[in-house]
């Protein structure tokens, strides 16, 4: 099959950006998206014109590299994918497709449709961990957790810091990406200790970093590629209120 | 002349460690602040490593050619992390779990590396558990375990099929932790280009910036390595792209010693490849072959759709043969079996190059529902990338390079053959012998990062007083414009091939020649042609842009340079390997029934090779291994 | 105090803070309605109603105070939300955005309809509550409510009315929800009955106040 791809080229931070429209023959159904832009790039390599750069790398849904906006979703069209397992079979011969970085002012353009994400990072470093040194734990059984809790614990962590979540919202706010992580270890006995500082350290971050505030839209949950819960938001929003009322 | 004294302690093996652990010299915590030490890779080693250090006091410099240590790909693993715990109480123990490991890996690895593997591998879990990590609970609230190829306990330590994930993802938090404490300073998107070494000793390195491609020399104390396998030199693997052995590469020819380069492992349930166009191998969870069933057609050329094939039609070929393991053999031997069927023309799918696995017995006996709920993500995966639905027709499989045993030679300390510089997890060859074990990587990830390498480099640092070495020295200078010019060298070939097309036919040349069965014949081939090809590439290869932006065909260009001159020494090591151990399979080494047959005489020894130029063979150095504690027996699994 | 305005000012806390004067808005609501519907008594109860309320003048103005602050409150908040998350999502936005898709209408257009509100609050007081201030004779109150000047026996004020109300069911479909999602308090066993009430607070109460103008105006005011 044939497509038409207009994709957004933009040589680095400083400088504009614009679409430029290619097209792309000889498309089979299996190949992924990135297989597709793979094929794409080595005929502009070919020409002598300079491939399109893009973010990705384990090309299986685990890594979180990848993130591009495909026809206004993030991921693509499909639910509880990551742009690396999307495939071409989702379109159709003679589509446009129109290919977008994530965009949102914590999240600025690298080139092309590679954006900076270190936000996530500072965000995680003011309190994404528990404080155990190497060498001290305690045996592993020697606090029992409920099932229940090790699997919304998991449910949580799961989330794969890819920013789909910010990159859909119209307020581009990292609230799932910050919320899975302060619930992961709330819900655990081993976070209680950090529980307060936690959570007011990590939103204090997410709002330095410039994200929008969450107006509970509910696009994260929608489009993000591992399914992690509002009920997440609704946790971190509750742990917030508990810490700044309690003393 | 390379020294290779691998520095075991004396005494028993069990008391190995701990009598170590007391002679090692201890860097006082004062002094602790005054050494730097650069770590290379945040995946699971180095991440725990450079975390477990800044704790300690030292000053550590991380570096990742990823956005974010959370990248790297130790986040793929799925299966879990083994560890002697023996929670389930059915007879597991440190020595077994050290037992099962150099068993597995086919009596070619080091016992005391091994045994220490074992030794640490229960702390790796407290320490897990204490981070957070969210691993598989029973109702009683307590640690869950399953079982994995190759052992008869259950010692699995499991988060869904995502352990890789949560493991990394703690690493990580503890490494965030001392960035936010500003002991370790981590620089992202930066690639690390070559190794300075100074009066003999690993001082510093040279990177790039891949956002805006500067090149800087970075000095320490010491340098870790904690850079990953090399499977992409096959470009199809189920490693991440940018995966590459550069690093380990170019600190080899800086004088590290490389280590059984040929034992890399094939894993036999990956998607198969389904056009010319496939950038990757995916895994599908080796935990499939305990309900699926293997077969192929029996005649060659039966076309019928599988569902079509009535059991008289069908070989279950596993079964056939081994019918004590039947679909549970190891890696090793299932992978080259499904190869074998295939070049007999008995291969499925539109290739040829694929055989089933079915699950409709299973879903006869307990139910779609029970199916589901065991393996339903990776149903769901399977049917994503194929866009076949596995509940209804069987699951098309093949083997696909994963994992590299070998890797930089390093001693009991785990440093290479340059003092200072110390290598960590895959990147290093040391504990798996020919042949990995399930769930092992992660294992052996942690323990060099959170229980070795701090105690290790203690001691190699306590003897060196820090100086004021800095990168005006002469060999930073040096090797600073030896990356430039390597560089431009690269930009400069103005031919027409993308570097990508180049990777693939290297693949090609080692799958076939170097792959999951070798022969004298075909390793000679790859001999000629691997060295034509990086001639080829020398002359042919396109790489637009600059060096002095953004340019990721410039870094694949330069990983895929170092790829060429590796896989030349990957069929060296194979063809002067005269034997089959592990996931080496020398066709002309097996037994009647075909199976591997090791040399223990002449080949009980790690293959330690030694750079001299580009296009000459390298020179071989043995460390014999030693076994005093295990008996040397023949793997039988029919 | 320091933790209090950090409390304020951060995103979560001004999240809370439109929940919490949200919700108190939303309580208001159902005293409004309460005396809204002594219409339907006839003339004498209603008037009765209002002269009884006048009678507690201090304490009405209390309220009226507190209910203007919670009102400001809730509107300079929204001002200050909507400003920041324009500012978050950056300069160059979606050639291609795909809304629709990913969420429901009503949480993308709080501020649309909470602006057409504050200008319906606005009229709304300038017609009824100020002619109740300025022009009380008594026994009038219930003629200036279904009246044809400023009551709904004018077909503008009743249509005006009815557009507001199908509006506020919309403001309250996401905003009653949303604030207990904000408490944190949506995911756990009270999950269901939340959504219960919600269904009183976006189609209920909006429903019964429309009912007003359409019995009033369209029925028996016969317009």
């Amino acid at each position: 099959m044939k497509v038409t791809l207009k994709v957004w080229r933009q040589k680095n931070g400083s400088t504009p950006g614009q679409f430029v429209s290619y097209e792309v023959d000889q498309v089979s159904e299996d190949m992924s998206f990135f297989e597709m832009l793979d094929m794409l790039n080595n005929s502009l390599v070919r020409k002598g014109e300079e491939p399109i750069s893009f973010d990705h790398d384990c090309r299986e849904g685990i890594c979180g590299t990848c993130g591009l906006m495909i026809n206004g979703r993030a991921h693509g069209p499909l639910k509880g994918v990551t742009t690396c397992q999307l495939h071409m079979r989702s379109f159709s011969d003679g589509d446009t497709i129109v290919v977008e970085p994530w965009r949102a002012r914590a999240f600025p353009v690298i080139r092309d449709l590679i954006v900076d994400r270190t936000a996530f990072d500072r965000i995680m470093e003011a309190g994404g961990y528990i404080s155990v040194r190497t060498g001290g734990a305690p045996d592993a059984n020697a606090i029992p957790i409920s099932k229940k809790a090790a699997d919304a614990a998991f449910d949580s962590a799961a989330c794969i810091g890819c920013g789909a979540c910010v990159a859909t919202c119209k307020n581009s706010s990292a609230m799932l990406f910050t919320a899975a992580k302060v619930s992961q270890f709330a819900v655990l006995p081993q976070g209680q200790v950090e529980r307060k500082e936690r959570v007011l350290n990590m939103v204090a971050q997410m709002d330095a970093e410039g994200f929008g505030a969450c107006t509970n839209t509910g696009a994260c949950e929608a489009e993000c590629p591992k399914e992690i819960s509002l009920v997440n938001i609704a946790r971190l929003n509750r742990e917030f209120l508990r810490a700044s009322l309690a003393g | 002349m390379m020294k290779f004294d691998a520095h075991i302690p004396d005494g028993p093996l069990a008391e190995k460690w701990t009598q170590h652990k007391f002679n090692l010299k201890l860097v006082n915590p004062a002094n602790k602040r005054k050494y730097t030490i650069i770590v290379v890779g945040t995946g699971l080693a180095g991440a725990s490593a450079a975390a477990t250090l800044a704790e300690l006091g030292y000053n550590i410099l991380a570096f990742s050619y990823h956005e974010s240590p959370r990248r790297a790909h130790s986040i793929a693993a799925q299966g879990g992390i083994n560890a002697a715990k023996n929670y389930p109480n059915d007879g597991d123990s440190i020595f077994r779990l050290f037992y099962d490991t150099i068993k597995g890996g086919d009596y070619r690895a080091r016992e005391a590396n091994v045994y220490r593997l074992a030794e640490v591998s229960n702390n790796i879990i407290d320490q897990c558990v204490a981070q957070g990590i969210p691993f598989a609970r029973e109702y009683g609230g307590l640690l869950d375990n399953r079982s994995f190829g190759g052992a008869q306990v259950s010692r699995t330590f499991y988060a869904k099929g995502q352990t890789g994930q949560q493991l990394l993802l703690g690493a990580y938090s503890a490494l965030v932790r001392q960035m936010h404490a500003g002991k370790v300073k981590f620089h992202p998107r930066h690639d690390m280009l070559d190794l300075v070494v100074v009066d003999g000793r690993a001082r510093g390195i040279i990177t790039r910036n891949l956002v805006t491609g500067e090149i800087t020399a970075h000095v320490a104390d010491a340098v870790i390595l904690a850079t990953g396998g090399y499977a992409n030199v096959f470009y199809l693997s189920t490693n991440a792209m940018a995966s590459n052995a550069t690093a380990s590469w170019r600190a080899h020819k800086r004088g590290a010693a490389f280590a059984n380069p040929c034992y890399t492992q094939i894993h036999p349930t990956c998607i198969p490849v389904s056009s010319e166009h496939q950038s990757k191998l995916t895994l599908m969870s080796e935990s499939l072959r305990n309900d699926g069933r293997v077969w192929v057609p029996k005649n060659p050329g039966d076309t019928r759709a599988p569902n079509d094939i009535p059991e008289e039609d069908r070989d279950y070929y596993l079964e056939r043969i081994y019918p004590s393991f039947g679909n549970l053999v190891p890696r090793d031997v299932a992978s080259r079996r499904a190869k074998a069927v295939c070049d007999e023309g008995r291969g499925v799918g539109a290739t040829g190059k694929a055989v089933y696995l079915d699950f409709a017995d299973v879903i006869q006996r307990n139910g779609r529902q029970w199916v589901e709920d065991k393996y339903g993500n990776l149903f769901d995966m399977y049917q994503q990338i194929t866009g076949e639905n596995p509940y209804e027709v069987p699951m098309r499989i093949y083997p696909a390079p994963h994992y590299t045993m070998g890797g930089l030679w390093v001693d009991y300390n785990l440093m290479s053959t340059i003092p200072g510089l110390f290598v960590l997890g895959e990147a290093n060859f040391s504990d798996h012998g020919a042949n990995r074990l399930g769930a092992s990587a992660l294992m052996q990830g942690l323990a060099d990062g959170y229980f070795v390498i701090p105690y290790t480099i203690g001691g190699y640092l306590a003897q060196k007083p820090h100086d004021s070495l800095d990168t005006s020295h002469e060999e930073f200078t040096k090797a600073r414009k030896g990356v430039e010019d390597s560089l431009k060298r690269l930009l400069s070939i103005q031919g027409d091939e993308p570097v990508e097309e180049l990777h693939k036919r290297l693949g090609r040349i080692l799958w076939d020649y170097v792959g999951m069965s070798r022969n004298r014949k075909g390793l000679e081939t790859a001999l000629k042609e691997i060295p034509a090809l990086r001639e080829e590439f020398w002359k042919k290869a396109r790489i637009p842009g600059r060096e002095d932006e953004f340019n990721p065909e410039l870094e694949k260009a330069s990983r895929v340079a170092d790829f060429m001159e590796l896989a030349e020494l990957m069929a060296q090591d194979a063809l002067h390997r005269e034997e089959s151990c592990g996931a080496h399979f020398r066709e002309e080494y097996q037994t009647e029934e075909n199976e591997a047959k090791r040399d223990d005489e002449h080949f009980a020894y790690s293959a330690n090779w030694e750079f001299v130029e580009v296009g000459k063979p390298e020179i071989l150095h043995k460390e014999e291994l030693v076994f005093e504690n295990v008996q040397l027996t023949t793997r039988s699994y029919k | 105090m320091n933790w209090f305005f950090q409390f304020m000012n951060s995103s979560v806390g001004k999240k809370i803070t439109m929940a919490t004067t949200g919700l108190l808005l939303c309580l208001y609501l159902v005293i409004h309605l309460f005396g809204n519907l002594f219409l339907y008594a006839g003339p004498e109860a209603f008037n009765l109603y209002v002269e009884r309320l006048s009678s507690l003048k201090p304490l009405v103005r209390v309220i009226e105070v507190i209910l203007t602050l919670i009102f400001v409150f809730h509107i300079w908040n929204a001002l200050r939300l909507t400003l920041a998350n324009r500012r978050s999502s950056g300069e160059i936005s979606y050639t291609e955005y795909q809304a629709h898709e990913v969420s429901a209408l009503s949480s993308r257009f709080m501020g649309v309809t909470g602006s057409i509100l504050f200008i319906f609050l606005v009229v709304h007081l300038q017609t009824i509550w100020y002619t109740f201030q300025t022009h009380h004779q008594e026994g009038q109150f219930y003629a200036v409510v279904t009246g044809n000047q400023v009551g709904f026996g004018n077909p503008v004020y009743a249509v005006f009315y009815l557009i507001a109300m199908f509006l506020l069911g919309f403001h309250l479909k996401h905003g009653f929800q949303s604030a207990f999602q904000t408490f944190g308090i949506r995911y756990n066993k009270y999950g269901k009955l939340i959504e219960a009430i919600a269904v009183i607070f976006w189609l209920i109460i909006p429903a019964t106040f429309a009912t007003i103008p359409i019995y009033f105006g369209f029925l028996k005011g016969g317009f």
